[in-house]
């Protein structure tokens, strides 16, 4: 596909199923990569055609503002031909399976495929049966790994280096995608993680993870260098894994008064939406703290670089 | 409550003492100083405590510490009718008890912080003995989402419970129990699978000729074992308010053993009385959890005196005569008991089945122990709440003298032996029996 392009080869793999799967070097690579368009998307001129002649489509089951929109921009900046697919107006609203769709699309020899479902493993059933790049933009409760990149761009960015760090992930851990996505990455970068939930919103086996693991917030942000909270859906709060909003928000909502445990100036992150005076205090979120719409910028770059990354990757290129 | 403190020095001295946890068991005193303990022991006599101190010479009689029941039901708030605070508090004194632990069970259901609240403030202004409630596990006693356990904790909840009911759904259980676990909180649980608890009494050979639907005790066993794993799981302190047979003792025990954190406690009904009392259909002893045979109970008592059961209660359930004034089957469950748990559980003592020790324990340093009390022992610095208490005084339990608004008392025109004839809570003597 771009084989007159004479870059190197970033990324072992085709696709971008999880960060599970990328070493460290691969990680600090796209990082690095990142960072050029970051630069890119603060100058006046955006446009790049490294991808020019190439599709990509957007195929999101779960709804999504920022992913959704973020991979858009970052393919029209790169010069691909974007699509979204619209779910709810497709043929899966008429019963058609996740994968049928996949293959109807591919038929179609897109490039790339950024897909987000709700179940655990539909980016890795799809990469096995389509020729083009999977990126996940989110599957379920496994993985996100755009969002750990860009999450571990704007730490890195603001410390200079990743190693060392103390990040305390805060909330439904139990839930979250992201959060998993970020303790493969920050392990492999050897920061110290931490998780601090309720034990309702503690996966089993998280211990095993690499994690130190708190159920007491102030106990588990002392020392901090970031604090990274998580989305809670409202649902989860009325009883069933959390009694109630307003006892959420007492023992682990983000409020000024608990980040003060953490070191001082360290960085308020939160993958969004959020649900202020929830999570996190309306105070916290817009303070001289967060990080959180240097997060949204991040993404673009981070994904502009997936994007690079993965068409360097000559070896389907023949195939197209 | 009213006049926790007070700021003269008292003394009650030539009492024979008996606090095990401090090891305490002999003939002395006890020096009370605005509400606290200054000294206790066999040094504290009339030529120690000196002149300005007002003295009550014991004359040998008991001196134990205050009894502090896990299992109170008022009517306050909801149905007042039945037992409000102050007259559930007449009754404790009465009856030695100094600290009582209330079900949640009320209307509103004590599920919520402002309700803690409430009870902690009425108790204040209106109950002669300390109050602390238990909240409800999950949201109006429904079973289905949790109550907010925290905050509960916060506002002064001391462990909690669905009172009368079962969490039947195991995925709840285990999560309240997990979430319970981060706060420390103690869950309390009734153990009766409510699927196998349609009946109105002990299920076997009485029912069967009183032609009553019975309860087995499988229900019970089922319920009890099913949570032990939950607490295996999960590591959450796990306490069964009452058990009734001795199929539970050998769940209960087998557990301990494994070293889980897990307690009992039994109702003094079920330690005196059998199925056997409910002769021709008294409903006073329908209980619930329903009284056994009378080869249960002896295993209750046993286990009672091994330490399998930690503590006992009265299971105090006032009902008025509306709903106890029934074909039992319709009847309402349960039996008052604060007046009575005291010298219900000497019967057990003279019939020389347990040790006062072991009272002394089960009814007071082990609840408080379990609730995070600074109640229930004996010693320099801590709260003057106590009894004085004549093993051998003997009384007759009369409806019309009793304290509590209810008069459901399983023990009525009974004759029983020993009793409170004086308790003093911070101190101050809330109680003095007067025949």
């Amino acid at each position: 596909m771009t084989s007159h392009r004479l870059t190197p080869a970033l990324l072992k793999s085709q696709h971008l199923l999880g960060i599970s799967d990328l070493s460290p070097l691969e990680i600090p690579a796209l990082l690095d990569l990142a960072e050029t368009y970051v630069e890119v998307n603060r100058g006046s001129e955006k446009r790049h055609a490294i991808l020019t002649g190439l599709t990509q489509v957007n195929l999101f089951f779960e709804a999504s503002t920022r992913t959704q929109s973020s991979f858009e921009i970052a393919g029209k900046r790169l010069g691909a031909d974007v699509m979204n697919m619209a779910v709810s107006t497709s043929s899966i609203s008429k019963g058609e399976t996740v994968l049928d769709t996949a293959m109807t699309i591919n038929a179609m020899h897109p490039d790339f495929l950024v897909v987000r479902h709700q179940s655990s493993g539909t980016a890795e059933l799809l990469a096995q049966k389509v020729s083009c790049a999977v990126i996940n933009g989110g599957d379920g409760q496994h993985e996100h790994p755009t969002q750990a990149l860009l999450d571990a761009l704007t730490i890195r960015r603001h410390f200079g280096m990743l190693e060392g760090l103390t990040v305390a992930i805060c909330g439904d851990v139990l839930h979250s995608r992201v959060a998993r996505s970020n303790i493969h990455l920050l392990n492999k970068m050897g920061v110290h993680v931490r998780v601090v939930a309720p034990s309702t919103l503690l996966p089993s086996g998280i211990a095993n993870f690499g994690v130190e693991v708190f159920t007491d917030m102030r106990k588990g942000l002392e020392g901090a260098d970031v604090v990274m909270m998580l989305r809670l859906q409202l649902e989860r709060m009325s009883g069933a894994f959390v009694p109630s909003q307003r006892e959420y928000y007492h023992f682990y909502g983000l409020t000024e008064e608990k980040l003060a445990c953490a070191k001082p100036g360290a960085l308020v992150m939160h993958p969004g939406p959020m649900n202020r005076g929830v999570e996190i205090d309306s105070s916290v979120a817009d303070g001289a703290q967060s990080v959180i719409r240097e997060q949204v910028e991040m993404g673009v770059a981070v994904r502009m670089a997936v994007l690079d990354a993965l068409s360097r990757n000559g070896q389907n290129g023949g195939q197209r | 409550m009213t006049g926790r403190t007070t700021s003269k020095r008292r003394a009650w001295i030539n009492a024979q003492i008996i606090s095990p946890a401090q090891g305490l068991h002999g003939l002395g005193g006890i020096l009370v100083d605005d509400g606290w303990i200054l000294a206790v022991g066999p040094h504290v006599t009339r030529n120690m405590v000196g002149a300005g101190t007002e003295i009550s010479d014991c004359k040998g009689k008991l001196l134990i510490p205050g009894l502090i029941d896990m299992h109170v039901t008022t009517g306050e708030p909801g149905t007042e009718y039945r037992e409000t605070l102050a007259s559930a508090s007449e009754a404790a004194a009465a009856g030695g008890v100094t600290t009582i632990i209330v079900q949640p069970n009320t209307q509103p259901v004590i599920d919520d912080a402002a309700i803690v609240d409430y009870v902690l403030r009425r108790a204040r202004d209106t109950a002669m003995v300390r109050v602390a409630p238990m909240a409800a596990i999950t949201k109006g006693l429904n079973g289905e989402l949790m109550s907010e356990i925290g905050l509960v904790k916060a506002a002064g909840a001391v462990a909690v419970t669905d009172a009368t009911r079962s969490v039947a759904n195991a995925n709840m259980f285990r999560r309240a129990l997990m979430y319970a676990r981060d706060f420390d909180m103690l869950v309390v649980q009734h153990v009766e699978e409510p699927a196998l608890s349609s009946g109105v009494m002990n299920g076997g050979e009485m029912a069967s000729r009183l032609g009553l639907s019975g309860i087995s005790d499988m229900a019970e066993v089922i319920m009890l074992e099913r949570d032990l794993r939950i607490v295996e799981m999960t590591g959450a302190r796990y306490h069964a308010a009452q058990i009734s047979c001795a199929q539970s003792v050998e769940v209960m025990r087998a557990a301990k053993a494994r070293g889980l954190p897990v307690t009992c406690g039994v109702s003094v009904h079920h330690l005196v009385l059998n199925e056997n009392d409910i002769g021709a259909y008294r409903t006073f002893f329908k209980l619930s959890p329903p009284l056994r045979s009378e080869t249960q109970r002896c295993a209750l008592v046993a286990a009672l005196a091994d330490k399998t059961i930690d503590v006992i209660v009265s299971g105090h359930n006032p009902q008025s005569d509306d709903t106890k004034r029934l074909p039992f089957a319709e009847a309402a469950y349960g039996a008052i008991g604060l007046e009575t748990l005291l010298s219900a559980a000497l019967q057990l003592y003279h019939n020389e089945n347990i040790s006062l020790e072991r009272l002394v324990e089960a009814m007071s340093h082990k609840p408080a122990k379990m609730l995070g009390l600074e109640t229930g022992r004996l010693a320099a610095g801590a709260p003057a709440d106590f009894v004085i208490v004549d093993p051998h005084l003997n009384w007759k339990v009369e409806a019309a003298s009793l304290c509590s608004r209810s008069k459901n008392t399983t023990f009525e025109d009974r004759t029983l032996e020993g009793r409170a004839v004086e308790t003093v809570v911070a101190g101050r003597s809330v109680y003095n029996y007067a025949p």
